[in-house]
């Protein structure tokens, strides 16, 4: 059994240990309030664009309709952008991630179609390094909190390879904030663009709108900008959903270390006692020996 | 009292502006352009430049990059990429 002094530093050592993930916890916490109201404030914008978009998506087919939104024609190359954080320590939220997206390739794979992977998010690109090595074009980093920049940057990138022909579908994969203890793994298509189906038409009032210059022009601006957007969302999201596992991770890990604590206090004090009882019965024998 | 219009510019990142207003000059691509209440449904790109919004007599104005108007018989929306509010 150990001794007693061993005991005790190692319950300093997890009692420190407590005092990092509790800190860790509420700093979580705290972050956890302004990323929920950062992803809060951008649904405004998400919301009008994508009404726009397919108000004005019903508008145009056949020859004129823009590639973004109609597709190349083609399925065969597929890119697929994941979407994590830049640190860990936040339990399952970006391996979750990783899983949905990872399944996905291998689905693509198996129907032999050709996969790209951009992650934005160290942490996507730490966990498929390994498997998917030779796929993986580009990584970026989130920083400190969502930008827009940063979105912009992917949402060129990612166009600048549908141009060029070097993939005809794309589809991000990231975290859906539903609440501080779910947040759903989930699968969005970029390019061609999604027409929400349940975006209600804007009631004109028996009016019809005007478009300057015309329709088709606004729809290939608002396309780009949109994929913009939905990537700026989806990190948003996935900033609160992380802060939201990290709260969560943490707060096990701190009662863990509790339970710890107390079970290696109960343990320290039997080999106390026993050793006390050991000394006396010495103490004892030597004295009946005399 | 001339009728109010509803007004919102909205950004990525927040909603900059939500609210009644008498009057909105805004730069749309193919010319200059201003909405009061009652608008005919109209949608138009912007050029990067100012939003003049009148209420009251008082003018704010924000400088928009990457904007979007859109009228609808509801009011008038900006979706701008980039907006701040001019000094």
């Amino acid at each position: 059994m150990a001794t007693v002094k061993e005991m005790r530093t190692r319950i300093s050592a997890v009692k420190s240990t407590q005092k990092i993930t509790k800190a860790m916890q509420m700093v979580a916490a705290a972050k956890l309030r302004r990323a929920q109201n950062a992803a809060q404030n951008s649904r405004p914008y998400a919301e009008r664009m994508a009404a726009v978009i397919a108000n004005l998506a019903s508008g145009v087919s056949g020859d004129g309709a823009p590639k973004l939104l109609v597709g190349t024609g083609s399925a065969q190359r597929h890119l697929v952008v994941i979407a994590t954080s830049d640190r860990g320590l936040a339990g399952g939220f970006n391996s979750s991630i990783v899983r949905a997206a990872r399944l996905r390739i291998d689905a693509l794979l198996a129907e032999g179609k050709d996969v790209k992977v951009i992650t934005v998010g160290r942490k996507a690109r730490d966990q498929l390094r390994r498997l998917h090595a030779q796929r993986l074009i580009e990584t970026f980093e989130v920083g400190g909190s969502p930008s827009l920049a940063v979105a912009e940057e992917v949402s060129t990138r990612i166009q600048a390879m549908f141009e060029a022909g070097e993939t005809d579908v794309v589809t991000l994969f990231f975290s859906k904030f539903q609440s501080v203890v779910t947040q759903t793994p989930t699968g969005k298509q970029l390019i061609p663009a999604e027409v929400v189906a349940g975006a209600k038409p804007i009631d004109l009032k028996g009016a019809s709108y005007e478009y300057e210059p015309d329709e088709e022009t606004i729809l290939a601006e608002l396309l780009p900008r949109n994929i913009t957007t939905q990537i700026f969302s989806a990190m948003l999201e996935n900033q609160a959903g992380f802060f939201a596992a990290q709260m969560t991770a943490m707060d096990n890990a701190t009662r863990n270390a509790g339970d710890m604590i107390a079970s290696l206090t109960l343990q320290m004090n039997r080999a106390r006692q026993a050793q006390i009882t050991k000394e006396l019965i010495e103490i004892i024998s030597g004295a009946e020996a005399i | 009292m001339a009728e109010k219009l509803h007004f919102s510019l909205v950004s990525p990142e927040r909603e900059l502006f939500s609210g009644s207003v008498d009057q909105v000059d805004a730069e749309g691509t193919e010319g200059g352009f201003g909405v009061l209440a009652g608008h005919a449904p109209f949608m138009t790109a912007l050029k990067e430049g100012s939003v003049r919004v009148h209420n009251d007599g008082n003018v704010k104005v924000y400088e928009v990059r990457g904007g979007f108007a859109d009228v609808t018989p509801d009011g008038l929306t900006i979706l701008a990429e980039h907006a701040v509010e001019a000094a």
